[in-house]
C-alpha cells in the first residue's frame, strides 16, 4: 500500500480536527474510522434507538455484536458488557464520533481547572495533578475551535471564565419556558446565570441553517444539519484539501514499529475484514480514552512488551467522566413548551472556590425531555407502576424541570483501562477492562452540588423537588470518558509530552481526550478540540518533509 | 405460516386475513395463523395480564391496548433475543403462582386478582419483574414504529402534538428578550 505522511485513528471530535488540520498543511493523511459515516438522513427520531436511550441498541454504534468490553464491581467481580449497556462506557463509533449525537455544549474549562493540585493539592488516594499547559496556551485553540465549528452562546453575563479575545461567533438560541423560569430565581440568589455555549448554529453558519428546534437533540444526529461536529464542519474541509482519504469500517488491530522503536505504519482489519497494513511517517491515535489506552496496549512488540508507550506501566490509568448529580423540581404550572434543544442556562458560580471541597461543577437545565426519559423521573412517593404512574406522568410530564451537572472528578490512579486476558471482539483483539473508581470526595462534591440545584428550583417556585446523587460502584467515564494517556513532563508519571507525543517513541502522538490530566467540571468536547487544534499546530510546525525537525 | 402483520403490504395483509377468516369458519382452528413471533399463546395471555397491571386503562388505552405485547414479541426475535429465556421462565411462574394461589392462570384470574400475583413477582421475582416493566414503559412510552404507543396515544396523553411542529426556526418565534 502506497506510503502516506499521516494515519489519523479515529474521526471524532480530535481525530477529525487533527486529519483537516495536518492536510490543508499538505501532509498526506489516511483517516481511519471503524463505523459508518451517517448524515442528517439517518436521524430517524427513534426514542428507543439513538446514542442516549439504548433499549433497542446504538443508533451510532458500535453494534452488540463483536464488540463487548469487560467491566470489573467493586468487589473484584468482572461480568460482559454490551455496547448498549451501561456499563460499556459507550461514546459513538462512526464518523465524527460523539459530536454527530452529542448534545453539543461548547464549554471552556476555567483556568483553575489546568491547576488542580496547585489550587487544592492532593486528597490523600487521588492522583490530582495539574496539566502542563495552562489555559493561556490553550485559549487561541478555544477561540479557533468556537469558530471554525461554529458555538453560539453568550459569556457576557458571568463573570467566571477565563480571558477572551473575542465574543462567540453566533448569539445564543432565543430563550425557551424553562430559561425565563429559572433566570429571576437565580439573580434572586445572588448567581449569574447564561446562555449555555452550544456548537449550534442559531443563525445560518458556514454553509448551514439553524436550529429548528425540535424535540429530538441529544443522542440523535440533527435532521438539519443545525449541530455542528467535525463530520460537518473539518472532515469535509479535510477531504476537500485533496490530501486526505477517509476510510470507514476499518479497524485498526496495532501500531506497527521498526526495529528502532519507531512507528511505520498502523495494522487494519478493512471493511471486508482483511488485514491490511498502512505504511506511514507518523501515526496519531485519536480513538477517545478507552480505545485509545487499549490500542497502545495491544500494540505489542520486542521493544514494547508491555504495549507501546508503556514502559511506566502509565497507559490506561487515571480513567474518569464526570460524575452528573442534579435535582428535580415538580411545578403547578407548564413549564414545558417543547421547544428544543431544552439546555439553556447554566451558573458556573459554584466550579471552584467552595471552602473544603477541591472543585465543583457547572450546573444547567437539561435537555429537552422525551416521554420515555420521564419515567423514572418521579419524586419517590410516586409508584414506579401501575395506575398511579400513569397519573403522575400525565401530571408531571409538562411540570417539571431538571437541573444537573458534571462534577469534577478527582482522578485515582486504580481507575483504569487494562486488557481482559479471556474476551476478545470479533476481530480476534483483547477488549477493555474497566475497574476502579474515582477518589470518593468526588461524591461529596456531588451531594453539595445536587442540593445547590434543589436550591435553585425551590426558589424557581418548585412545589416538590428532590435530589439525586448517588455514589457509582464504578469509575463512570461514558461519553465524557478522559485521562487515560496523561499529559506530562515526566515520563514516569505521563504518557505524552505537552505536544501530544508519545514519551518514547517520536512519531506516535495521542491527541484526543486522554490526554487530559483533569476533566473540568464541564462537558469535555471543546477542550478536546482545543488540543486537537494546539497539538496539530505544534506538529505541523515540527514537521519537515518525511520527519521532525530537531 | 407465520403472518408478521406490520411487515406485510396492505393489500398482502388483507389477503391473509381473509384466508385466516377462511380457515376459521372451515372450522380447521389449528391452521390459524399465529398472532405472534415469539411467544405463545399462552404466554401471550400472561404477558398481557402483567403488563396491563403496569399500565392499566382509564381514559387512555392499556399497555396492551396500545400495542406493547405486540412490542415485546417482536423484540424478543430481535433486539432482546438475549432475554428470551428469562421471559418464557418468568412468564412459567407466574402462572403456576397464580395456578397455586387461584386455580387457574394468570390470564384468566380477575383483574383484583392479577394485582396480587403482579405485586407478589415485583417482591420475589425481582429480576423478572423489573425487565418487564422497563419493557412495558419502553413500548409504551417510545417510538411507535416498533408497534408499541399506536397512533402515538401515550404522546397524545401526554399532550404532545403528534405529528410533531417542525421546521419552526428563530425567525417564525415569537421574540423575546432576555429578561
Amino acid at each position: 500500500m502506497k506510503r502516506v505522511n499521516a494515519v489519523v485513528i479515529g474521526a471524532g471530535a480530535a481525530g477529525g480536527i487533527v486529519a483537516k488540520e495536518l492536510s490543508v498543511a499538505g501532509l498526506s493523511v489516511v483517516l481511519l474510522e471503524r463505523g459508518p459515516w451517517y448524515t442528517s438522513n439517518d436521524c430517524r427520531k427513534d426514542d428507543l434507538r439513538n446514542q442516549r436511550t439504548t433499549v433497542l441498541g446504538n443508533a451510532f454504534g458500535p453494534d452488540d455484536d463483536g464488540s463487548p468490553r469487560v467491566s470489573v464491581g467493586p468487589t473484584g467481580e468482572a461480568r460482559v458488557v454490551l455496547p448498549s449497556e451501561g456499563g460499556y462506557q459507550n461514546n459513538a463509533a462512526c464518523v465524527g464520533g460523539g459530536t454527530l449525537s452529542y448534545g453539543a455544549m461548547a464549554w471552556r474549562y476555567l483556568p483553575q481547572d489546568f491547576r488542580m493540585r496547585s489550587t487544592y493539592g492532593v486528597p490523600q488516594g487521588s492522583s490530582l495533578e495539574d496539566w502542563p499547559i495552562s489555559y493561556d496556551d490553550l485559549e487561541p485553540f478555544y477561540e479557533k475551535a468556537e469558530y471554525e465549528i461554529g458555538v453560539s452562546g453568550d459569556y457576557s453575563n458571568t463573570p467566571f471564565h477565563g480571558s477572551r479575545r473575542r465574543p462567540l461567533p453566533m448569539p445564543p438560541l432565543p430563550p425557551n419556558r424553562e430559561f425565563q423560569i429559572l433566570w429571576p430565581a437565580a439573580k434572586r440568589l445572588g448567581l449569574h446565570p447564561f446562555h449555555i455555549p452550544m456548537a449550534r448554529n442559531s443563525v445560518p453558519y458556514h454553509g448551514r441553517g439553524a436550529c429548528m428546534r425540535c424535540r429530538w437533540c441529544v443522542g440523535f444526529a440533527c435532521e438539519v444539519d443545525a449541530k455542528n461536529g467535525t463530520q460537518n464542519t473539518v472532515i469535509p474541509m479535510a477531504l476537500a484539501s485533496g490530501n486526505c482519504e477517509l476510510r470507514t469500517a476499518c479497524m485498526v488491530k496495532e501500531i506497527l514499529t521498526d526495529d528502532r522503536g519507531r512507528a511505520r505504519g498502523v495494522a487494519y482489519f478493512d471493511a471486508r475484514g482483511q488485514l491490511r497494513e498502512q505504511p506511514c511517517d507518523l501515526v496519531v491515535v485519536s480513538a477517545c480514552a478507552i480505545e485509545s489506552a487499549r490500542l497502545l496496549l495491544n500494540s505489542k512488540s520486542r521493544l514494547f512488551p508491555k504495549g507501546i508507550g508503556n514502559r511506566y506501566d502509565q497507559v490506561g490509568r487515571h480513567l474518569q467522566g464526570h460524575h452528573y448529580t442534579g435535582a428535580v423540581g415538580l411545578f403547578d404550572f407548564d413549564t414545558y413548551d417543547d421547544v428544543g434543544p431544552g439546555a439553556s442556562i447554566a451558573i458556573t458560580d459554584y466550579n471552584h472556590g467552595t471552602p473544603g471541597l477541591c472543585g465543583g461543577g457547572l450546573l444547567a437545565n437539561e435537555f429537552i425531555r422525551l416521554p420515555i426519559q420521564m419515567v423514572d423521573r418521579m419524586p419517590p412517593t410516586v409508584p414506579r407502576w401501575g395506575l398511579g404512574h400513569k397519573q403522575a406522568m400525565r401530571t408531571y410530564f409538562k411540570r417539571n424541570i431538571m437541573i444537573f451537572g458534571p462534577t469534577q472528578q478527582i482522578p485515582t490512579a486504580d481507575a483504569r483501562v487494562t486488557l481482559d486476558p479471556l474476551v476478545t471482539d470479533k476481530w480476534g483483539m483483547p477488549v477493555a477492562r474497566i475497574s476502579g473508581n474515582v477518589h470518593p470526595h468526588t461524591f461529596e462534591m456531588g451531594e453539595v452540588q445536587a442540593q445547590r440545584a434543589e436550591a435553585w428550583l425551590k426558589e424557581a417556585g418548585a412545589a416538590i423537588t428532590f435530589h439525586f446523587a448517588g455514589t457509582p460502584q464504578v469509575v463512570s467515564a461514558g461519553q465524557h470518558q478522559a485521562g487515560t494517556c496523561r499529559m506530562g513532563m515526566d515520563p514516569k508519571t505521563s504518557v505524552v509530552d505537552r505536544d501530544c507525543r508519545i514519551h518514547e517513541v517520536d512519531n506516535l502522538f495521542v491527541i484526543d481526550s486522554s490526554v487530559h490530566v483533569t476533566n473540568g467540571g464541564f462537558n469535555p468536547a471543546l477542550t478536546i478540540m482545543a488540543v486537537a487544534y494546539m497539538a496539530s499546530t505544534s506538529l505541523v510546525r515540527h514537521w519537515k518533509g518525511t520527519g521532525f525537525r530537531s | 405460516m407465520n403472518v408478521k402483520k406490520y411487515a406485510l403490504a396492505r393489500r398482502d395483509f388483507v389477503v391473509a386475513a381473509a384466508a385466516a377468516g377462511t380457515a376459521f369458519l372451515s372450522g380447521c382452528a389449528s391452521s390459524r395463523p399465529s398472532q405472534w413471533e415469539f411467544l405463545s399463546e399462552r404466554d401471550a395471555g400472561t404477558l398481557k395480564a402483567i403488563c396491563d397491571q403496569i399500565i392499566p386503562a382509564d381514559d387512555f388505552p392499556s399497555a396492551s391496548q396500545a400495542g406493547v405485547v405486540e412490542f415485546i414479541d417482536r423484540q424478543l426475535v430481535r433486539h432482546f433475543r438475549r432475554h428470551r429465556s428469562a421471559y418464557r421462565e418468568g412468564l412459567e411462574r407466574a402462572d403456576s403462582l397464580s395456578r397455586k394461589r387461584f386455580g387457574g392462570e394468570l390470564a384468566r384470574v380477575t383483574t383484583a386478582r392479577q394485582l396480587e400475583i403482579v405485586r407478589a413477582i415485583e417482591q420475589q421475582d425481582r429480576m423478572f419483574f423489573e425487565l418487564v416493566r422497563g419493557h412495558t414503559l419502553d413500548g409504551y412510552y417510545g417510538t411507535p414504529r416498533h408497534g408499541g404507543n399506536r397512533d402515538a396515544v401515550s404522546w397524545r396523553m401526554l399532550g404532545l402534538a403528534e405529528p410533531p411542529v417542525l421546521g419552526r426556526s428563530p425567525s417564525e418565534q415569537k421574540k423575546r428578550s432576555t429578561p
